[in-house]
């Protein structure tokens, strides 16, 4: 039957029903839920390297500690698990923890189970791990390289997937047209952070040998398969629970999976059930991120500016394991490779390679920000090259209106979209006209000033079998097609005739509970109140599949639209019902205002609810073809999501929305920083179920590529240390980074999806960075060749183009130095003293280890181990910031009494450090000059978490040495060449001192 | 992320808080807003066997004006100091500077002193201490000591403070008359530790004193005299001379850049607003 309701609240911005208790702090997050009595805290070791093999792992001491009940390493967790699946066919394993070698600077190394988590933390300060540090490789061209350390020996090398894709004529296209314009695109490493972090209750009961685990996790379910295989469970061995609040995710919590095998394993051995929440530092080194991905990007380009052909190259970097979905991010964009634009021809060759960073995983965008930020560049590339306006490049390539549903050429089937409809209204409506005109007046003042474009195709409700792009044709056609995305819904009615509705999609904060409730209530003709909703997941007791769980943008078209069809089906089997109590045509039956009733006779009705409990009290009343109206289960997967194609062809999402985006940007002549004068963002995303929700999504995507945009970067160093592991170092945007973007919308509903609706919630994440980068790239080049712009955009990067040369100093000064290595940095410098003895003295103190143990500032012993090896236990650090280290040091390179070579490493709680210095001796009117310098590089956790300080720290400490020892030999700790170039600084400079 | 064991020392008054210093020497803590400490606690960075707590002392809680100067007790909260209604017209330079100091959360908790004794080279207040050549006062069991700023900060995290001895005060020097006083700051975001932060006092005489915090190890003062015709040369040495480093957020050459540039126009700033 048709919906009978005329006011429908579906379409209006209701109230949200999740507001009351998550802003008054009645939320129920994982921390908040209550946990058996008995439970215990779990707390990790992690890897302080990059790239180590572990020769041992030490519990002794901490097993003995207070409140210690196990200790737990990866061999005791490899016993009783299997590898998790990896979705390539790859000679590899993937193990949650650590078990011979690590790989990431946070990897899991060893777990405590103790009373709680202080103690825990105490006792995992005593897992003394023994590792051989190897070289590591962080970036994902040097990963590819002949000679490049391999992180898996299995595997012969870092690539563990590649793929070539040809669709149309590509080749001749290339040949036959006017232009062929390419640009190398790099794309940094980030993650949409959420304010809560992971958190996993687990326990075991042997009687079952059986799982149960509650976790913030947010799917796709399918990973419930991954984790029951690896626990070696059947499916129904490992229930698992979502919490009924999650405090946001974008993807994140996909990531969460490991540490339910994990939390598993330590629940069983310990034999009670344990509970770990994540910290924010294990947040940012271990848990997931975003990919970055190095792309050459080439298009063949007729004469006019019309793109015939485009050519990928992808080498994508998955970190350290490539866990599942990986490699996900580089296939889900695999059917919309070509955009917004009637490209015919493409090529792809897909690379992915494994590094000494974390593993990737989901994320919003999930693949969308890597693709368009090489795609919107180009377009911009295109337009400077031909000398054209880059919206005429843009509007003269966009798939016209009458071409929808049109097929891409890598097989996606855009279901709706009036493109240059929505252009056209976002130029008029968006103010563009006034845009140039205050660009126009900036740039006659002097001042840099640039707009951008960015058109993107955002796809939502992923098809399941995308990934197997990734396979062959021959491999997939040997392990069986995998195709759709199922949604479920499930609707009860109680014995009070109130509405219950029940559905797998797990939100962290969107408001999935009040969009269904208007789904809902709008079919029964109810008030928005009388209708409850619960989105968490119990897999033993919901209906549920492997599509379940909340990614993709796939609530407001699957979940909704499965919702939209549970509440049709019993809607309609209520009219019978009420036909028959009514005693009048089921097509006569009106829902309306919590009131079922005749539409001929408005006084002949009933209560919703007194017609709703029938199958619950009276049955036998029911008519023939009704069987019951208590509980209503949709499932539902849409027919276009096909399984790949034999020619590789794939409609990776059901359904693609639009966005157009331009914005203005001025750097400040001052200081070089780049602020977005103005931002405009077109959507469209079908038809909008909650216009205020929309926006909500839209402003999040937006604030998140911001900082995308401009401040967000995990960072290594070179030898795989993790820089950025505060949020001090990885800068989140705040209220104060982000403007306000002017929203505008234009809805092609989907044909494919029930209630026509789109998914929303990623689109600013592909399209905002980009933008953003070409307005750079406008203001500091108006015409011609643009700079590489390569995010973050910061006024760092920027100033050498602002302010152009640096004027020199008048006097030449030392300087300590941090230099770009392969992919990361370290630290130079160096130094002189002046003591007063002689060279030969000197040269005896340097090798005495009772000298050494002397001067070495917090030293707690120096041992001669051999003629030029010594061990030492010393305490270094600046101010409060001190740690205990054992340091091996070689002597290399003698050459008495005049210079050696110096070089150590050092392992402590706090990290690793490791370095080398040459220091030559000298004869001076006073004494003998010691002249050093060194090169250092700091890893561990003092490396993630001192970032801004780090290099200065490091400079202190090996400072204090060189002090020390002029003390020690009775001279000025600083004097000579030290002092003359002070006496300078210092005539100049008034305060501070050395 | 917890802190390993330490004892919690609540001093009620100086001879507790002294005796608790002295009793733990270089194992022990002062803990007065715990903005900077907490963190590094919880982190494990910082390992003090004992924390002691300096809040409950009346006399630490004090801002006492002066006519020449403002000495600002060690409990006294950089909020506390933001909204005394004196800070305009006696301290301009810090009602400048203190919007910039984090986040109104933290500067709820956070205190001056706190700040200073953390000697971080990037921090505000540290800056404006050394720009307007304020003092530490220093106090150990049976010793006082007062200190110049310039001295105070011997390095990146590290002072004059010995071990078991605390600050209980900051003296500023109020504000002159006919003299101009700016502060400016680049920071990553609104509220982050700065890149460059400036602070610029110009004297009647036409003589000013430029202060740059963020580069080197300690913030670092640049005096100029009533002639400014190599102004743009001096600024070039003084930000070579500051030995910027690279790190996370900017490179060394952009500090160099913001200290030629925001220096330059601090500078401006506060000789155009000489009353």
């Amino acid at each position: 039957m048709k919906d009978t309701v005329t006011e429908k609240l579906l379409g209006q911005s209701a109230l949200r029903v999740e507001d009351p208790a998550l802003l008054s702090g009645r939320g129920r997050y994982i921390d908040d839920l209550p946990v058996a009595a008995g439970t215990l805290a779990l707390a990790f070791v992690r890897s302080p390297h990059g790239h180590a093999a572990i020769r041992s792992v030490d519990t002794a001491e901490a097993t003995q500690a207070a409140g210690v009940v196990a200790v737990i390493t990866g061999d005791d967790v490899a016993a009783r698990t299997r590898s998790m699946t990896v979705g390539v066919k790859a000679d590899v394993e993937c193990w949650p923890m650590a078990v011979d070698r690590v790989r990431y600077v946070g990897e899991p190394v060893a777990m405590i189970v103790a009373t709680d988590r202080y103690l825990a933390e105490d006792a995992a300060d005593l897992v003394v791990v023994d590792y051989a540090v190897l070289e590591a490789v962080v970036e994902p061209v040097a990963a590819l390289a002949e000679d490049a350390p391999v992180l898996h020996p299995s595997l012969g090398s870092n690539l563990i997937n590649e793929r070539s894709f040809r669709y149309g004529e590509p080749e001749a296209a290339f040949d036959a047209a006017a232009h062929r314009i390419g640009i190398d695109v790099t794309y940094p490493r980030s993650a949409c952070t959420p304010i809560e972090t992971y958190g996993v209750v687990a326990s075991y009961e042997p009687g079952e040998d059986a799982y149960d685990v509650t976790a913030n996790f947010q799917g796709p379910f399918s990973i419930h398969a991954v984790v029951a295989r690896s626990l070696n469970v059947p499916g129904n061995r490992l229930r698992l629970r979502t919490p009924p609040e999650s405090g946001g995710s974008f993807g994140i919590k996909q990531g969460v999976f490991p540490y339910m095998i994990l939390a598993g394993i330590a629940a069983r051995i310990a034999g009670a059930p344990v509970k770990w929440i994540e910290d924010r530092l294990e947040h940012l080194s271990a848990s997931v991120s975003a990919t970055n991905r190095q792309t050459r990007i080439e298009a063949a380009v007729t004469a006019d500016g019309r793109i015939t052909a485009l050519d990928w190259d992808q080498i994508e970097d998955c970190g350290a394991h490539l866990r599942a979905p990986e490699p996900a991010t580089l296939y889900r964009m695999h059917g919309n490779m070509t955009g917004a634009y009637d490209i015919p021809n493409m090529a792809i060759r897909n690379r992915v390679v494994l590094t000494n960073k974390t593993p990737t995983g989901l994320n919003r965008g999930f693949g969308g920000p890597q693709i368009y930020f090489a795609l919107e560049r180009l377009m911009d590339t295109i337009a400077r090259h031909l000398g054209l306006d880059r919206l005429e490049v843009i509007r003269r390539n966009l798939i016209p209106a009458k071409a929808f549903p049109y097929r891409t050429a890598s097989g996606a089937l855009y279901d709706s979209g009036d493109y240059a409809t929505a252009l056209d209204r976002a130029v008029a409506e968006g103010g563009l006209a006034e845009l140039y005109a205050r660009r126009d007046k900036a740039r006659a003042e002097g001042r840099r000033y640039g707009i951008g474009f960015a058109c993107v195709v955002e796809p939502s409700v992923s098809n399941m079998g995308y990934i197997t792009t990734v396979l062959t044709p021959e491999e997939r056609a040997k392990a069986g097609p995998k195709n759709g995305a199922q949604a479920t819904a499930t609707i009860s009615i109680d014995p009070l005739g109130s509405v219950t509705v029940k559905v797998a999609s797990v939100p962290q904060g969107q408001g999935h509970r009040t969009v269904l409730a208007q789904v809902v209530a709008d079919k029964f003709g109810l008030p928005l109140e009388a209708v409850r909703v619960l989105a968490d997941v119990d897999t033993m007791r919901d209906a549920w599949s492997i599509a379940s769980g909340n990614y993709a943008s796939r609530f407001a078209p699957a979940v909704a639209g499965a919702t939209e069809i549970a509440a049709a089906r019993l809607r309609d089997k209520l009219a019978k019902v009420a036909a028959t109590q009514l005693n009048i045509s089921a097509s006569d039956v009106l829902f309306e205002a919590g009131r079922i009733r005749s539409a001929g006779n408005p006084d002949n009705s009933l209560s919703f609810a007194r017609v709703a409990a029938t199958a619950h009290w009276s049955p036998g009343t029911l008519p023939d073809d009704v069987d019951q109206t208590m509980r209503e289960t949709v499932y539902w997967t849409p027919p276009e999501l096909e399984a790949p194609t034999a020619e590789d062809g794939v409609n990776s999402s059901l359904c693609h929305g639009f966005i157009f985006d331009f914005c203005g940007i001025e750097i400040d002549p001052e200081t070089a920083e780049p602020r977005i004068d103005r931002y405009v963002t077109m959507h469209d995303c079908g038809r909008i179920l909650h216009p205020a929700m929309v926006d909500g999504q839209v402003r999040g995507g937006f604030a998140q590529a911001v900082g995308a945009a401009f401040l967000e970067e995990y960072s290594y160093g070179a030898d795989g240390s993790f820089q950025s592991g505060t949020l001090a170092d990885y800068l989140l945007p705040t209220v104060m980074e982000v403007p306000e973007p002017v929203i505008l919308h234009h809805e092609t509903p989907s044909p494919f999806t029930p209630l026509g609706a789109k998914g929303v919630g990623e689109g600013n994440c592909m399209s905002t960075p980009v933008c953003i980068a070409n307005a750079v790239a406008d203001a500091l080049a108006p015409e011609g060749d643009a700079p590489e712009i390569v995010l973050p955009v910061t006024a760092a990067k920027l100033a050498p183009l602002i302010f152009g040369d640096e004027p020199a100093p008048k006097e030449p000064v030392s300087e300590t130095k941090t230099e770009d290595t392969a992919g990361g940095r370290k630290l130079t410098g160096e130094g002189r003293a002046v003591v007063q003895a002689s060279r030969e003295d000197v040269w005896r103190m340097l090798l005495d280890p009772a000298t050494l143990d002397a001067i070495i500032p917090g030293s707690h012993g120096v041992r001669k181990v051999g003629e030029t090896r010594f061990e030492a236990d010393v305490t270094l650090g600046v101010g409060p910031v001190r740690g205990r280290y054992k340091a091996d040091i070689d002597l290399s390179d003698l050459d008495p009494p005049n210079a050696v070579t110096l070089s150590g490493q050092a392992v402590g709680a706090l990290g690793t450090g490791g370095g080398e210095g040459r220091i030559t001796l000298t004869d001076t009117e006073d004494g003998t000059e010691i002249a050093y310098r060194y090169e250092a590089r700091i890893g561990g956790k003092v490396a993630s978490v001192g970032g801004r300080l780090l290099d200065g720290a490091a400079k202190v400490v090996i400072g204090e040495f060189f002090r020390a020892l002029a003390r020690h030999c009775g001279g000025g700790a600083s004097s000579g060449a030290v002092a003359r170039l002070r006496g300078l600084v210092d005539r100049i400079i008034k305060g501070g001192r050395s | 992320m917890k802190p390993a064991p330490f004892d919690l020392v609540t001093a009620n008054d100086m001879s507790e808080a002294l005796e608790a210093l002295h009793q733990g020497g270089t194992e022990a803590r002062v803990i007065a807003g715990g903005q900077s400490l907490v963190p590094m606690l919880n982190m494990r960075l910082a390992r003090p066997t004992t924390l002691v707590d300096i809040t409950r002392i009346p006399e630490l809680s004090r801002i006492e004006a002066k006519s020449d100067r403002i000495t600002i007790g060690a409990a006294v909260r950089q909020s506390t100091l933001e909204r005394w209604p004196d800070l305009a017209d006696r301290l301009p330079l810090l009602h400048a500077a203190l919007p910039w100091v984090a986040h109104t959360q933290l500067r709820n908790r956070g205190t001056i002193c706190g700040s200073v004794a953390h000697a971080d080279p990037s921090a505000e207040l540290p800056l404006c201490l050394i720009a307007l050549g304020g003092t530490v006062t220093l106090r150990r069991r049976r010793k006082t000591r007062e200190v110049a700023a310039r001295d105070f900060f011997q390095g990146m995290m590290s002072t004059d403070l010995a071990p078991g001895e605390m600050i209980v005060s900051v003296s500023f020097p109020a504000r002159k008359p006919s003299t101009g006083y700016a502060f400016r700051e680049v920071a990553r975001r609104h509220g982050d530790f700065a890149i460059v932060a400036c602070a610029a006092i110009a004297r009647p005489d036409g003589t000013a004193t430029l202060a740059v915090g963020g580069v080197a190890d300690t913030p670092r003062a640049l005096e100029l005299s009533a002639d400014r015709t190599d102004l743009d040369d001096r600024l070039n040495e003084f930000a070579w001379h500051l030995q910027a480093r690279d790190d996370l957020h900017a490179t060394a050459r952009y500090r160099r850049d913001l200290v030629r540039h925001l220096g330059l126009a601090t500078l401006e700033e506060a000789l155009s607003c000489r009353d």
